[in-house]
């Protein structure tokens, strides 16, 4: 561009009398489960700051739990109140929107993150320490690892009660993720929601070093994915002159009534728009745990505390899927043609990478995370349906794997020797003969995973496979179905060594939960088993919320 | 001065801060390098911005400016941590979990 680029009228008029900037105009009540989140979150930091140690564990408890079934009730009230399908609109001047994918998604968020709560709040697996019951969180985390302090911190029976309301701040960015509609507040929410989690990662108990490892690891690969997505929105906004999803919309479709000189400059540049589209693309498969996006996954979900684990896996999971789908469906469908290929590519490289690579792991955490590597290709395959179908068969997928993640994962805390938790698969064997009932659990987890009927991961693999299917990506189902059966390999392996092998002298032993684990299993079990037997409600329920808003 | 040139300077910048954290292995001068890249980022906003005339850009760099502070709080204190238990900021040295 050598001519001088003409500068819009009001660089020059900046001294002169402006209008009034009109007061925002925010719809308070349909915002009410993120509002109702960040206030608890808030609420929480008071508790850390003013109230005694030794009762900050149940008040954080019971703020919490009480301020994320209150978030719920809301969006049950939303959803009844019709704002999910005819209602369905943009709130918060054009930041926010409020239509059936988004409460969807944000029910599920706050339905995972209760039962998350309840992992966390678990204070009987590890044996007592100085008379005091101990949780999976260091004492005191800021405490070199063996150092005096730590040892003291331990004797005075700390515990890390800050991390309720950093789990209520990640639960509010992944709460306006996926109903982010423009880029900044996707930009905002990606973080809020990422920072708590950085820091949730550095503070496992047991095993430290490599908890702060994964932290650094997943610190440092997350803030590089969103300065990629940074980037991808600033010449997005180059591209259209607008961050509101909307109005970029508007632009690749070429719908624009009256442009502006400025604009006419770079809305024809389409190198802006793949670039741009490309680099927000990376943010998003980074935190999806796409290939080959997907590299932090397994180090970080095996040295992260378990609880934080199960939540990072389900609700992350969930948020991004959901922001992804409304970038592609809201902002970028008139660019189908372009991305669809590259999803292609992204989907069958993460099935089978993340199907291939699982077989040859021997812990249990890197295991699960592998094989929700291959989950995020399963999901991927209904994203590129780009059809009504591909969305609610998306939602119902997310609902149905979360609950069985977070399942997995709180077992995978039961199952305990001298150092805390027993990963190494092969401490497995023979579990099944000395606690049939752990090892059934995690059998019926295990066979939702691999997509085996009666379960809910059957459903939901049917569902979205049956969308890419309509969607004319046959060729994807194949390979998916391919690495389901690889992946249906290891999850059959690790039952057989569960049930069919001689239990070793020196195995682990299983820790008694109380009711807090038990719970969160059991509305594991129980959710994955009705979304398998009757799929039939949920499965419309999806669909009536499968529609976006503009 | 054409705008357009501030655009150069940011890609510029970007692919600078990019190269750097592949390349550096001190974990701090990584995490410089992605402040360097959200420096890029803010600079291409606010040249947007006045190649098309409106605020946007520039109320988004401000944005991006608040979650850079925050990022630096969290990032900080990670390291430090990792510091003080391994007397060492490689990236290389953090490899425990290598297969």
């Amino acid at each position: 561009m050598s001519s001088a680029p003409s500068v819009h009228s009001l660089w020059m008029t900046a001294a002169g009398p402006r209008d009034k900037i009109p007061t925002p105009h925010i719809e308070y009540g349909q915002l009410s489960p993120v509002l109702i989140v960040v206030g608890a979150a808030v609420l929480g930091i008071l508790v850390e700051a003013f109230l005694p140690r030794r009762q900050r564990y149940a008040a954080q408890l019971f703020v919490s739990v009480v301020s994320l079934a209150a978030a719920f009730a809301a969006v049950i009230a939303l959803a009844a109140g019709d704002y999910g399908t005819s209602k369905a609109h943009v709130a918060a001047m054009g930041a926010i929107a409020v239509d059936g994918p988004a409460l969807f998604l944000q029910g599920t968020i706050l339905l995972v993150s209760l039962v998350a709560v309840f992992t966390f709040a678990e204070r009987r697996l590890d044996p007592q320490t100085h008379g005091n019951r101990v949780d999976s969180f260091a004492a005191q985390p800021a405490a070199v690892p063996g150092g005096e302090a730590e040892e003291a911190a331990v004797r005075a029976g700390f515990t890390s009660t800050e991390v309720f309301p950093l789990l209520l701040f990640a639960v509010a960015g992944m709460l306006v993720f996926p109903a982010a509609n423009d880029l900044l507040t996707l930009f905002v929410a990606l973080e809020v929601f990422s920072l708590p989690l950085y820091i949730l990662c550095a503070l496992a108990r047991r095993h430290r070093l490599l908890s702060q490892e994964s932290a650094v690891k997943y610190f440092l690969l997350g803030a590089f994915s969103s300065a990629f997505l940074l980037f991808g929105i600033a010449l997005l906004y180059g591209y259209a002159g607008t961050v509101t999803y909307s109005g970029i919309a508007d632009v690749v479709d070429g719908q624009v009534s009256r442009v502006d000189p400025a604009l006419a400059q770079t809305m024809g540049n389409d190198a802006l728009l793949l670039i741009g589209g490309a680099m927000v693309l990376v943010g998003l498969l980074f935190k999806v745990g796409a290939v080959p996006f997907h590299m932090w996954t397994p180090d970080v979900y095996q040295g992260a505390p378990t609880p934080v684990t199960g939540f990072m896996a389900a609700a992350t999971k969930v948020a991004a899927f959901g922001a992804l789908l409304r970038l592609l469906y809201v902002v970028l469908p008139g660019l189908r043609w372009d991305w669809r290929p590259v999803l292609w590519g992204v989907a069958i490289l993460t099935m089978l990478g993340g199907a291939v690579v699982a077989i040859t792991q021997t812990d249990v955490k890197r295991l699960l995370a592998y094989s929700s590597i291959a989950h995020a290709g399963f999901i991927l395959a209904g994203v590129i349906a780009t059809n009504k179908d591909g969305v609610s068969s998306v939602l119902f997928y997310l609902a149905a794997y979360s609950f069985v993640t977070l399942g997995a994962f709180a077992v995978v805390t039961l199952v305990r020797d001298a150092g805390g938790e027993a990963t190494q698969l092969s401490k497995w064997a023979g579990l099944g003969r000395r606690s049939p009932l752990v090892a059934a659990v995690f059998a019926v987890f295990l066979l939702a995973f691999a997509g085996i009927p009666l379960t809910s991961g059957f459903a939901g693999k049917f569902a979205v496979f049956k969308a890419a299917a309509e969607g004319g990506a046959g060729p994807l189902v194949v390979v998916g179905v391919i690495a389901s059966a690889v992946a249906a390999f290891f999850y059959i392996r690790v039952i057989v060594l569960m049930f069919f092998n001689e239990p070793k002298a020196d195995g682990p032993t299983v820790a008694v939960p109380s009711a807090l684990t038990t719970s969160a299993i059991g509305i594991g079990v129980a959710v994955t088993l009705v979304l398998g037997v009757a799929p039939q409600y949920f499965l419309d329920l999806a669909s009536q919320a499968g529609v976006f808003v503009r | 001065m054409n705008p357009v040139n501030y655009l150069y300077l940011a890609s510029l910048l970007f692919t600078i801060g990019a190269a750097g954290v592949l390349l550096r292995r001190n974990a701090i001068v990584v995490f410089m390098c992605v402040e360097l890249m959200l420096n890029a980022c803010n600079l291409a906003f606010v040249a947007f911005s006045r190649l098309h005339g409106n605020l946007d850009g520039q109320i988004v760099a401000f944005f991006t400016m608040v979650v850079a502070a925050a990022e630096v709080v969290v990032g900080l204190a990670i390291i430090v941590t990792v510091f003080r238990s391994r007397h060492s900021a490689s990236v290389d040295d953090a490899s425990l979990m290598k297969l």
